[in-house]
């Protein structure tokens, strides 16, 4: 695969992306991306992004809210299920399923034909005016089904044509179909690489299905890689973006994926998403019966460390199912079914939308400007650092009830800097005004390697179990940005610890949640 | 013989259809199956019967004993 660069031109703008900042002084709105990319900006596209990136990728990303760590807090997306084929087997993924690559595994979406596709679009943008990227990223895979991906495609530019497309594949099609991509104004387009070496990818896909033959094992592997290899310089070279996907699997791919992300950022992928493999043996995967394990929060976050600095890294993926709708972390599906959308009376009124989506514009850029204003003076970095996590429902600020958070932001805060790290997913703990004592467990263990938890407000009982689990309650920056507000709450526990008052210790790890995100 | 789809396994995920040389797979509420009387087990097409080599679900595509084997031309 290293001759894989060779021959292709790649365009000036598309060239990796070097010098990627790592260190993030308090840029990181990250919220957003939810996950955002550890290194704040670079990963999701960042908030302010353009510095680091070339400034015609970013205006391409700003406004996709599954790139820009600032931006899915103000534009929506949504997928729809019309590709239930696939192409492949992954030992991850069970196809009575969606594909696991692009979705947690055990959802079910609902299938819908072409036509239906296109009618749910229409009736979602017009209802929700920020909804401005599509995708098609399963049941399946986008590119086995390219009938019905590309005239999903076709009708929707002509009849919403100021919507973004976008698609996931596993990339062995995708050289095939490229052309085709170009045709129809696809700008993003993303590929699940797990590996670049046949030897690893023997164990992850016991076979591919490709040029009318079943092939298995190791040589299913190698056409695999050399595919996803071509498919993505392809893409670069007509100035596509891509972004590639890759689960970790720990003890098959982990160390592998460095190699991985240096292989897809020399031919040019603009973001690389890290997610954990998510296996129970109830999803009926050939890993969830193996009893191959997911990676701990502090495994997926070692991997994701040491590729910083390769392809731009993304961290704020939340793996949301294949017909999901909304802003992310959110999924609004169950408005839109099949029945009532058949009810609807749309009509598609692109001034409207771009008259809302400039007034966003507007507010996120005051948004922003608030945000620096508030970002005072740092003090000087000795390299300590810890992870906090907040409850927020957007905005850049904490401002979210203990009890009604169904997800925390995590950052790794240092005296001089805070990086949005991920997001952990919880069980909520305040259901109809009462908390559920069982639910606090599953909390702490989610964010157990945390040294504090922001947030608007908690109640006494959750807060006295927090800190008997060594996690500091911190009610006292309510509706102030993120940043800020970490910052100065690292500076006070600091002063703390040089005074002797409190030890500083190390956290442990923390488990990643596993099971279907329903983002009810 | 021909091919049948065991219909409690079908997933419906519709890869075998395409693949199909003989346009001899069909839909019905969400489940696939295969007409026998177009069905030429891929012979004189592919080595390999298509609907078996690219179906997800293990032994559910598989031979129907109560059709003679199919003679080509
Ligand atoms: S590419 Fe997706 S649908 Fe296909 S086997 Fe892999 S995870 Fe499943
Ligand atoms: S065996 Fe070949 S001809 Fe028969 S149904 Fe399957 S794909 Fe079609
Ligand atoms: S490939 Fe198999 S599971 Fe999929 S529709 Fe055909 S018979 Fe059903």
């Amino acid at each position: 695969m290293d001759s894989a660069v060779e021959g292709v031109a790649i365009p000036s703008r598309l060239r990796p992306l070097n010098g990627i900042k790592v260190e993030v002084a308090g840029q990181p709105e990250a919220s957003g991306c939810g996950s955002t990319g550890g290194s704040g900006k670079s990963s999701c596209g960042s908030s302010d992004g353009q510095d680091d990136m070339p400034a015609e990728i970013w205006e391409k990303v700003k406004n996709h809210p599954c790139y820009s760590e600032e931006a899915h807090h103000h534009y929506a997306r949504m997928h729809v299920a019309v590709a239930p084929a696939c192409n492949i087997q992954c030992n991850y993924c069970n196809r009575k399923y969606d594909c696991s690559n692009e979705s947690r595994p055990g959802v079910v979406s609902q299938k819908l034909t072409p036509d239906q596709a296109v009618k749910k679009v229409l009736a979602v943008a017009s209802e929700i005016p920020q909804m401005t990227v599509l995708g098609i990223a399963g049941p399946g895979d986008a590119l086995a089904n390219p009938a019905k991906t590309f005239e999903t495609f076709r009708r929707l530019q002509e009849e919403a044509p100021d919507i973004k497309l976008c698609l996931s594949t596993n990339g062995l099609a995708l050289p095939d179909y490229v052309d085709e991509i170009a045709k129809y104004n696809v700008d993003h387009v993303t590929i699940t690489i797990n590996m670049v070496d046949p030897a690893v990818g023997e164990k992850i896909y016991p076979w591919i299905f490709y040029d009318h033959r079943r092939i298995y094992g190791r040589e299913a592997a190698q056409i695999l890689t050399d595919r996803q290899m071509l498919g993505l310089e392809m893409l670069t070279a007509r100035g596509i973006l891509t972004k590639i996907n890759s689960v970790l699997i720990p003890g098959i791919n982990d160390e592998h994926l460095y190699e991985v992300n240096r292989a897809v950022k020399a031919r040019g992928a603009f973001l690389h998403n890290i997610m954990p493999l998510i296996s129970e043996p109830e999803h009926g995967t050939v890993f969830g019966l193996t009893g191959q394990r997911g990676p701990t929060a502090q495994e997926l976050k070692d991997v994701q460390d040491a590729c910083m600095g390769g392809a731009n890294l993304m961290r704020h993926c939340r793996q949301c199912r294949a017909d999901a709708v909304g802003l992310l972390g959110e999924d609004r599906s169950d408005e839109f079914t099949l029945d009532q959308i058949e009810q609807m009376d749309v009509v598609y009124d692109i001034e409207k939308r771009r008259a809302y989506q400039e007034k966003v514009e507007a507010e996120r850029q005051a948004q922003h400007a608030a945000k620096q204003g508030a970002l005072g003076e740092q003090s000087a970095d000795d390299g300590m650092k810890v992870l906090v996590a907040v409850a927020t429902t957007g905005g850049g600020k904490v401002n979210q009830h203990f009890g009604h958070a169904d997800e925390f932001q995590i950052y790794e805060v240092t005296a001089s800097s805070t990086t949005f790290i991920g997001h952990r997913r919880v069980d909520l703990y305040c259901q109809g005004g009462f908390g559920e004592d069982e639910q606090l467990p599953s909390i702490v263990n989610a964010i157990n390697d945390c040294h504090a938890v922001l947030v608007s407000k908690i109640g006494a009982c959750p807060r006295d179990e927090l800190k008997a689990a060594g996690i500091e309650p911190v009610e006292e920056f309510a509706h102030e940005f993120i940043e800020k507000a970490a910052l100065t709450w690292f500076a006070n526990y600091r002063e703390r610890v040089a005074k002797g008052e409190i030890v500083h210790i190390s956290r442990g790890d923390a488990a990643i949640r596993q099971g279907a995100f329903k983002a009810a | 013989m021909a091919y049948k789809i065991v219909a409690s396994q079908c997933t419906g995920c519709s890869a075998c259809e395409p693949e199909c040389p003989n346009q001899a797979i069909y839909e019905k509420n969400g489940v696939f199956f295969i007409k026998p009387e177009k069905c030429t087990e891929c012979i004189g097409y592919f080595d390999e019967a298509q609907c078996v080599a690219a179906c997800p679900v293990d032994k559910t595509c598989i031979i129907d004993t109560s059709y003679p084997r199919y003679q080509a031309a």
